[in-house]
């Protein structure tokens, strides 16, 4: 329409994934030339905003603009046919394909494949926004800021007028940083619209012209790029407090260590160090919270104590049994209860609430040598009582609600009276009356004398249940504090990795 | 809200039945025959004569039990296509060891040969299944390409060591009198082979719905790793597994065999290892479904032979009845749903907060 | 010097429905599809086009009418694992039950069980007949010719030059990418299987248009399962596949020579037979974990 049009504008949006809304009425827009944060906690909503904006979700309601013209997305075809480009988390390369492989794919005209055109425009970039990559490497052989400029890179060959990043830098080390957003910087003084995701203040404040924050699925508000982080963060989490919190009492002050884990190794799933010398105690009636931005060891530290992934070296010690590489059933044995933050690939969907809640320790509810069927479904009614389960015992979990599958999975293992219990992400993508009771039930069970290991991305919910805190930064415990006065600058800059500039 | 609509499972199936019979009465109606003509005859008919009752369980014989063999292995999440070749594996040990034991009573003939059989057809899947758990290798191409190995093994030994001395014809020599298995019914071919399909469904059905096992295995299938994560050893459960059900189908070579043609011939199994595919998707991987699905083949295939001879259908209408049904099958079964919970009561306000149910 | 180059050029002859099928399924499974289905639909292309040559009296009809088939099956594999998501081998399996059992019920109501019906096989083509004993090798039929010569060369480059076989190999490895990129995953999936499903048909036709001139049951023998473990000794690649249909084609060939001779006929020639099946075994066996798979192998595509 006219030249004052945003380039991209959302009005309206709606988004439901069962019971939860991801999305309830968010309005957005980006004009060209600058950079629009979109900031939120984990599960705010800001992904599935700008999946709808690139057509890789469908709204339930709302419209999409694009220079004042309404545009139909059904894919992101569509999208990319209306100047928008998304970098996702996950970045959507081809790994054993080449650089510029990568940047013709979908580029059809006719059957001739234009790798020229593609290495032409690598080039191009390189001069103009100083983007450097070989267009011959395969994706699969370089760094993952290497990968990120490759994605930024598709979508300015596709000729986009909007580029949504989605949490670019959660992947990226900080010197990447400097260079995405100098990247950033030139992409907009040539006009382009960032859409610039992100959970991280200090960043969105250094790149941002406008912030529009969302919580739980809502538009907060739309300020400008230097309001003060103290606002920013109190928008973005400025939530109904939680009647459930930490006793103040800080408990006994020398606490006979439960869970010993000494100088522990691991690798993740592509065989690099994800976890490197950890050594830490949980103590007896401790909730010892670890802080830190995912992809920094932490599904790893919980997979090895869950008996899921084997240790390189160190040791798990629980009381006086050793359980370093054990596998699950002796893990649960010594008495450690393991709530990942996976929770429906941790069940078995398609069977019952009442299997589901033995298949750990069936050979306790056997009469001779078949199943107990009547004890198996007395347990489950007993559970689904004392736990609040929203459901039957013969229902399949997979038909539960995300809260109610987390209830399902703490029943299974506090109706055991752990000694001690590894928890991840309880409460993440539920809702508030859920959130209460997983809460809730972790102070029971701290209270009855378990050693609780919470990880954790949600700060407030760290600082409303640990006793203390460590920080994992690349697989390290890089700083440890309590968490009563706790000063909240210096675990950021412990997060970030900067533990001693602070 | 998205719509919700109850698609249960014995519901679908029966569409896949009917859409079947639709799809088929095309090749019917060129066979210038009357498709509800045709359809009485292939299902009710066979019914109604003893004797066509009888070979209806004869028919359903083999094919119980490469349907009970791959239903176990799909449950645990083991694709074995492979039933065709341990099939062939056990024909080749009944066929082998029933020329051995002429000097043996029956009562201890029959034993050793069903044994045996049993133990090479678990053999015979042995391999793929190894490479699966310790590998992570692909089971369904490993498994499948064991079934030309075995008929060429069958056609080696048929032209070779076992050829018929007498006659000259790749058969192997007649099997003892004793290690043939007794008939059930006088002057019909129904023989103990069939009660031993039907022990085998029973039992399979105690094991998997009834004991700790089951239910291991049933878990193993439907989640790898929720299984594991709740202490199950997902490997010994696959492997032990594919081992029964390369077992199982090892015992339908047996009754081949030892119950019907008394000696191993190259055409001992007409893909009754590929049947028992589709005898277990049609029965969705349970038991009893097996043996509902089994029976009704075995009336298609009697009744496709009697249907050639009343109404000139030609009798190869079985296997493309057989291939539609198959296909319909595992083409409704995806449109499978669970009933949703209702999450909030009925009375709560359509704006109200995210339903904690 | 005769029994090498007629058992070259019978290499070659054997050699020519075992290409087509690889290169056909080769093109199912870089799109991510395990197209078992290829048995029967190899047994379908050489019926139906054994039909209709034999109704028209034109193989070159009965050609067309396999790659319609061909096409056809394609296409109906593609409804039941891109379209609704069906389990990939479960479904190939089906489709290879109902064609074989359709080709055998059309068989039987068109020619009623009676004589062998044959047809005027496709003739042979020899531009080096002038070369004497050494010529005898380059008499073969036109279907060779282009397999070797045309669709070889060609299936690779447009899976390995072409736009089209960018995206191809793209939603094989990582639908989710092909599909950010703009890529109609479906219809990339569509058209491989059904390009593949052609391929296969006219794998078979060529058994009973050029090769035997008549149809009887029982044709394809496995050979569709040989394509499948070709692929897979080829790592998906359709250089290394043909090369493997030519080294079985060689090994079955020279059997088919020796196994008449006296003094080979206690030989257990069925080993030999059995060689592809295990050798593929064994060598899926000995890379182990490190196996290259199409990235998304067996699994089907779902928006989020």
């Amino acid at each position: 329409m006219t030249a004052t049009s945003p380039a991209l504008e959302l009005r309206g949006i709606t988004k439901r994934f069962g019971d939860l809304v991801a999305n309830d009425g968010v309005d957005f827009d980006v004009r060209g030339g600058e950079v629009h944060a979109l900031l939120g906690e984990n599960g705010a909503g800001k992904t599935t905003v700008m999946r709808i904006a690139y057509g890789l979700t469908q709204a339930d309601a709302g419209e999409v603009l694009v220079h004042g013209q309404r545009i139909d997305l059904r894919s992101p075809r569509d999208a990319i046919a209306a100047g928008i480009g998304m970098v996702t988390q996950h970045f959507a390369l081809v790994a054993p394909m080449t650089v510029a492989e990568n940047l013709a794919l979908g580029r059809a005209t006719g059957l001739r494949l234009d790798l020229d055109d593609a290495r032409r425009r690598v080039a191009d970039a390189a001069d103009r926004f100083g983007m450097r990559v070989d267009p011959a490497a395969r994706v699969e052989n370089l760094s993952v800021g290497q990968q990120q400029r490759v994605e930024i890179l598709k979508a300015l060959s596709r000729d986009c007028r909007v580029l949504i990043l989605d949490e670019p830098t959660a992947v990226l080390v900080p010197g990447e940083v400097d260079a995405l957003f100098a990247t950033l910087r030139s992409l907009v003084a040539d006009g382009l619209a960032v859409v610039f995701i992100s959970h991280k203040l200090a960043e969105v404040r250094a790149i941002s012209d406008r912030v529009s924050v969302l919580r739980r699925g809502r538009l907060v508000a739309t300020v400008d790029g230097d309001t003060n982080e103290r606002e920013l963060a109190s928008m973005m989490v400025g939530r109904p407090s939680f009647g459930v919190e930490r006793p103040s009492d800080a408990g006994p002050e020398l606490r006979e260590p439960v869970l010993r884990i000494s100088d522990l190794h691991a690798a993740g799933s592509h065989g690099l160090e994800a976890l490197a010398s950890v050594t830490l105690d949980v103590g007896a009636g401790e909730i010892v919270g670890v802080a830190g931005v995912s992809g920094n060891g932490q599904t790893e530290l919980v997979d090895v104590l869950s008996g899921m992934r084997a240790p390189s070296s160190g040791s798990i010690v629980v009381g006086d049994t050793d359980l370093t590489g054990a596998d699950p059933t002796r893990m649960m044995a010594a008495g450690i209860g393991r709530i990942p933050e996976d929770r429906h690939a941790s069940l078995v969907g398609d069977l019952s609430v009442a299997y589901n809640l033995v298949l750990e320790r069936l050979d306790d509810f056997r009469a001779g040598g078949r199943i107990d069927g009547r004890r198996i479904r007395e347990h489950a009614v007993a559970l689904i009582e004392r736990f609040d389960i929203r459901a039957g015992p013969d229902d399949p979990v997979a038909s539960l609600s995300g809260g109610n599958i987390q209830k399902v999975l703490l029943a299974r293992v506090l109706s055991r009276d752990p000694r001690v219990v590894v928890v991840s992400q309880p409460t993440r993508g539920l809702d508030i009356g859920a959130t209460e009771y997983v809460r809730s039930q972790l102070l029971e069970r701290r209270a009855a004398g378990a050693a609780i290991l919470l990880v954790s991305e949600d700060l407030d919910e760290l600082l409303a249940l640990a006793d203390r805190l460590v920080v994992l930064y690349e697989g390290r415990i890089v700083g440890e504090m309590p968490t009563t006065g706790v000063d909240v600058d210096r675990l950021g800059m412990l997060m970030a990795g900067r533990g001693e500039a602070a | 809200m998205r719509r919700i609509t109850v698609r249960s499972t014995p519901v679908l199936v029966i569409l896949a039945v009917l859409l079947t019979f639709l799809i088929t009465a095309g090749p019917i109606i060129l066979a210038g025959a009357n498709p509800i003509a045709a359809y009485a005859a292939y299902l009710v008919v066979p019914l109604t004569s003893q004797f066509t009752l009888l070979e209806v369980l004869v028919s359903a014989t083999p094919i119980l039990l490469t349907g009970a063999a791959v239903a176990i292995a799909f449950r645990a999440g083991y694709w074995n296509i492979g039933a065709e070749g341990q099939l062939l594996l056990g024909a080749i040990a009944a066929a082998g060891i029933g020329t051995m034991v002429g000097d043996l009573p029956p009562v201890l003939a029959l034993p050793v040969m069903v044994v045996g059989g049993a133990l090479a057809g678990a053999a015979w899947a042995l391999v793929p299944a190894l490479l699966r758990v310790r590998f992570g290798i692909d089971e369904v191409v490993t498994t499948l390409l064991l079934n030309p190995v075995a008929l060429l093994l069958v056609n080696g030994l048929l032209h070779g060591p076992w050829r018929d001395p007498e006659t000259g014809f790749p058969e192997s020599a007649r099997i003892a009198a004793s290690a043939e298995f007794p008939t059930l019914i006088e002057r019909s071919r129904l023989h103990i082979g069939f009660l031993i399909a039907i022990a085998v469904i029973g039992v399979a059905w105690y094991v998997l719905v009834r004991t700790p096992t089951g239910l291991r295995l049933r878990a193993a299938g439907l989640s790898p790793h929720g299984a594991r994560f709740a202490g199950i050893n997902v490997s010994r459960t696959l492997l032990g597994a594919a081992l029964m059900s390369g077992a199982i189908a090892g015992l339908a070579g047996v009754g081949e065999v030892a119950g019907i043609q008394n000696r191993l011939t190259s055409g001992i199994s007409p893909g009754y290892g590929y049947t028992g595919i589709v005898v277990a998707t049609l029965g969705t991987l349970t038991m009893p479904g097996v043996a509902l699905a089994g029976l009704f083949l075995g009336d298609l295939t009697v009744g496709a032979s009697s249907a050639a001879r009343s109404l000139g259908i030609p009798s190869q209408l079985g296997a493309v009845v057989q291939g539609v049904l198959l296909l319909t099958t595992i083409a409704l079964l995806t449109q499978r749903r669970y009933r949703a919970r209702a999450a909030a009561p009925p009375a709560a306000p359509p704006a109200a907060e995210v339903a904690s149910g | 010097m005769i029994f090498f180059v007629d058992l070259i050029a019978a290499t070659l002859r054997n050699a020519t429905p075992l290409v087509y099928g690889t290169v056909g399924e080769t093109y199912s499974e870089r799109s991510g599809v395990l197209n078992l289905g290829i048995e029967g639909t190899m047994y379908a292309g050489a019926f139906a086009g054994f039909a209709a040559a034999w109704a028209t009296g034109s193989p070159l009809v009965g050609l067309a009418t396999a790659i319609v088939v061909g096409l056809a099956a394609g296409a109906i594999m593609a409804l039941l694992t891109v379209t609704l998501g069906a389990n990939q081998h479960v479904s190939g399996i089906g489709l290879t039950i109902g064609l074989i059992g359709l080709s055998e019920f059309v068989n039987r109501l068109i020619f009623q069980g009676g004589d062998l019906q044959r047809i005027e096989p496709m003739s042979t083509l020899n531009p080096f007949g002038g070369l004497g004993e050494i010529g005898a090798l380059f008499d073969q039929y036109a279907l060779t010719w282009i397999a070797f010569l045309l669709v070889v060369p060609v299936a690779w480059w447009i899976l390995q030059r072409s736009s089209f076989g960018l995206e191809i190999r793209a939603v094989g490895e990582n639908p989710e990418a092909a599909d950010a990129a703009g890529v109609n995953v479906t219809r990339t999936r569509y058209l491989a299987l059904m390009i593949g499903g052609s391929l296969m048909a006219v794998g078979g036709a060529f058994i009973t248009l050029a090769l035997l001139g008549s149809f009887t049951l029982d044709i394809i023998a496995g050979r569709g399962w040989v394509c499948v473990a070709l692929v897979i000794f080829g790592r998906w690649r359709i250089g290394r596949g043909v090369i493997g249909a030519l080294l079985f084609s060689l090994i079955f060939s020279l059997q088919f020579r020796l196994r008449i001779l006296p003094e080979f006929s206690a030989l257990p020639f069925e080993l030999l037979l059995a060689l592809p099946y295990l050798v593929v075994i064994a060598a899926l066996a000995l890379s182990g974990r490190n196996v290259a798979y199409p990235g998304a192998y067996l699994k089907p595509y779902r928006r989020s």
